[in-house]
């Protein structure tokens, strides 16, 4: 499927992730992503070596990713915001046992049981763990139903460099839009895969654990797991910059957001306010270094997103105190209209 | 003209093809190698009742998928009139399916078309058509792409089970589009 | 000329046991250890280890093994087996792990009949974290979660699993035996010979509950606590086959 073809987000993630090569998904219903379970069922219960199961919870899916990443397949699954909370657990097992895997998570609004329009309020449960002790997730933010695919080979690709789980974060937006995607089969590296647990013949032991009784033996286990993050953190930082050579003013925003900011820039551009978008592709690791390079330049910063005020956290960390830094968001599954935003930048100036 | 910056909204009944038609429009675009976007209202506001679709049609990249500044509204039945026409942009195109329809539109600030789409769907013999009767008079009225692409888009959107109706699906186009003087 | 009478299994790790003096895990790892010596499954098992005195089961074995979270170890078991239908792959369990938090896992587990088997060590106490209640726990029995001993009317009655997983259709084999005397250490292996066998020749979900003990929690001697499972578990959790699709010829 090389020709450009309209796709729902929830169901360019699945095709994706059988051109990448995961052929086994678990998962549980939760709207608004419950066509990515529908698509990767109508797809993977036709083919020989595909596997995808509906678990009984969101709380088993995650620990069936857990013994099937173990084996070294290339494995998915998906929920959304409280889906997510009850995988955190496993997500925490899966980061400290280092095992490859992706988690698509489909925010909607919240907290508790919310409602299932687009939200970005789960960025601090992302980013900063979720689950219990020191991880980390490697974050792709897609802003379009072409990046949820191609984030989603990416993510495999990253998740199996780093023996990292990576954790796609669309939301309801993304996931039900559809848009012209065109879908390419990647190539796979061959990844080194003599840890894995499947059978230890000809070998010793393989053993996938995350318990270390000994505190001194644990700590140095987590401070090998960030070193594996300061290299992480070096190499795969990744964001896209809008009008921002000229900026006196850098919107930081991401996601289905960044698109709203882009369409306000432009008609503050119009107004004659040089203003410019900093959208992080990556939201761990955050691209901190750039914004602070431009903290030099603008005179304000100002984060826009569906939350109270998340990633405007890591913003201010990146702007030290430079310049003001400025918040704007709507949460609980409202979106800003563009005038809404551009009234926002107004007000920079 | 200017550059095109299409942000409609579909609106009716369930069971009005309004998810279709929106589907169509976005279809059309993309072969018209246009930037598109659709997505539907979804979860349990789609159950029962009224549904809708936002479809936006630009040269630029499409910033907000959701439409919360239409300048087009093709409202199928009278509840999803009363509710859009509230939001509509100066200068828009409002279509409305005035043969179940029974009041004229408030809003009068730019170009209003009354289609009587579901008397001509049933004189076609299937009242399912009246998603294809506007959408032809939708791309009449708008200009934003030529009939007959919007005629190639349609075996694209329709499952393959119904594809012996494609020509009459064609016909409620066309029916659709003469319709709009 | 010295000869060898008594030998640990080949698969088995030279580690010392870390289990209290009296406790059943070591005579069922010993049992574990022989089958998959005399099945020749070494090369082709991953084991599942729980959350409970059982998580380091990995050390006394050298083939390949996963460390699930509490409660998820048929979760976990089922997403190593799905994609990899040739290995063998078996749960090891305590009545926490497997009849408290993890009860959603082991139902729909057993549901779904995945070629998994399932060794559930039923003590009737927590050990790990020092002697808490737990679901198969007896009426009146003391644990440091029920103190004046566990009143039914409050805290429920213990769960009989071989019962409850055997009324599933899944479920292919489940059988109870105890770990209390000889004869008991010899149904033991069978009945665990039977559930690999399930397994092997993919015949669905198979489950061994082995009633154990656990002087330390129990406050008991070694000896005492052989008596006492005997006298008290064995009356309320009935030893036998509960489930046998392979005799019904339908499995």
């Amino acid at each position: 499927m090389t020709e450009k073809v309209m796709m729902k987000g929830n169901e360019a993630i699945g095709e994706a992730a059988i051109l990448a090569g995961c052929l086994t998904y678990f998962g549980y219903p939760i709207t608004p992503q419950s066509e990515l379970p529908a698509y990767l069922a109508r797809r993977l219960l036709k083919m020989e070596n595909g596997i995808f199961l509906q678990a009984e919870s969101e709380v088993a899916a995650i620990n069936m990713v857990y013994g099937a990443a173990g084996t070294g397949k290339r494995v998915m699954t998906s929920s959304s915001s409280p889906g997510i909370s009850l995988k955190t657990e496993g997500i925490s097992y899966i980061a400290s046992s280092q095992l490859p895997c992706v988690i698509v998570n489909i925010v909607r609004g919240g907290p508790g049981l919310g409602n299932i329009a687009p939200a970005q309020s789960d960025y601090f449960q992302a980013t900063k763990g979720g689950g219990h002790g020191d991880y980390r997730l490697i974050v792709l933010a897609p802003a379009s139903v072409q990046e949820m695919a191609d984030f989603t080979m990416l993510g495999f690709d990253l998740a199996d460099e780093y023996r990292n789980p990576v954790m796609i974060m669309g939301d309801g937006a993304l996931g039900q839009m559809m848009e012209p995607v065109v879908l390419k089969k990647p190539e796979i590296k061959k990844y080194n895969h003599d840890w894995v647990t499947d059978g230890a013949k000809g070998r010793g032991q393989n053993l996938i654990c995350s318990i270390y009784l000994d505190p001194a033996e644990m700590e140095k286990y987590v401070h090998e797991i960030y070193a594996k993050y300061k290299i992480i953190e070096e190499n795969e930082v990744r964001y896209e910059e809008y009008l921002c050579d000229d900026a006196d003013y850098l919107i930081v925003s991401y996601g289905i957001t960044s698109r709203i900011v882009r369409t306000s820039i432009d008609l503050a551009r119009k107004k004659g306010i040089k203003v410019g978008l900093l959208r992080p592709i990556t939201v761990w690791p955050f691209p901190t270094k750039v914004i602070s390079e431009y903290a030099d330049k603008v005179k304000k910063v100002m984060a826009v997103e569906l939350s109270m005020g998340q990633m405007v956290e890591d913003v201010r960390l990146a702007v030290n105190g430079k310049v003001p830094v400025e918040f704007f968001g709507r949460t609980a599954g409202v979106l800003p209209s563009c005038n809404e935003v551009l009234a926002e930048i107004e007000k920079l100036v | 003209m200017g550059k095109l910056n299409e942000k409609i909204i579909v609106a009716g009944f369930g069971g009005q093809g309004v998810l279709l038609l929106g589907k169509l429009l976005s279809y059309t675009a993309m072969y018209s190698d246009k930037n598109v976007s659709w997505i539907p209202s979804y979860g349990p506001e789609m159950r029962g009742g009224t549904a809708n679709c936002n479809v936006v049609i630009s040269d630029e990249p499409v910033g907000s998928p959701i439409v919360t500044e239409p300048n087009v509204l093709i409202a199928l039945n009278r509840p999803s009139l009363e509710k859009f026409e509230q939001i509509l942009e100066e200068g828009s195109l409002l279509i409305y399916n005035s043969s179940i329809i029974e009041v004229e539109p408030k809003w009068n600030n730019g170009k209003v078309i009354s289609l009587a789409a579901s008397d001509i769907a049933n004189e076609l013999g299937n009242p399912r058509l009246t998603n294809m009767v506007a959408a032809g008079a939708y791309v009449k009225a708008s200009g934003v792409f030529t009939i007959q692409e919007l005629i190639d888009a349609v075996p694209h959107v329709i499952s393959k089970r119904f594809h012996n109706l494609i020509p009459l699906n064609i016909e409620a186009i066309e029916k659709g589009a003469a319709a709009v003087s | 000329m010295e000869k060898l009478v008594f030998d640990k299994p080949k698969c088995m790790t030279e580690r010392p046991l870390h289990y209290c003096p009296g406790c059943s895990h070591g005579i069922v790892h010993r049992i574990v250890g022989e089958l998959i010596d005399e099945m020749d499954l070494r090369d082709k098992t991953v084991g599942v280890a729980p959350v409970g005195c059982g998580v380091f089961a990995y050390w006394y074995f050298d083939f390949d093994f996963s460390q699930a979270p509490h409660g998820r170890a048929p979760a976990v078991a089922t997403g190593i087996k799905r994609p990899n239908p040739d290995l063998f792959v078996f749960t090891y369990q305590g009545d926490g792990d497997l009849a408290a938090i993890g009860t959603a896992e082991i139902i729909h587990a057993a549901n779904r009949s995945e070629d998994i088997t399932v060794i559930f060590i039923n003590n009737a106490i927590y050990g790990m974290t020092g002697g808490q209640m737990a679901p198969t726990t007896l009426v009146g029995q003391k644990t440091t979660t029920s103190p004046y001993g566990r009143d039914p009317e409050t805290m429920g009655k213990p769960i009989r699993v071989c019962e409850m997983l055997s009324t599933l259709e899944g479920t292919t084999y489940a059988e109870r035996v105890h770990v209390g005397d000889p004869k008991g250490v010899i149904a033991t292996k069978k009945a665990l010979k039977k559930a690999f066998e399930v397994q092997v020749n993919k015949k669905g979900f198979s489950i061994v509950e082995i009633l154990s003990t656990c002087p330390t929690n129990w406050g008991m001697t070694a000896v005492d606590s052989l008596g006492w499972m005997k006298d008290n578990m064995i009356p309320y959790f009935p030893l036998g086959v509960y489930k046998d699709k392979t005799k019904e010829g339908d499995a």
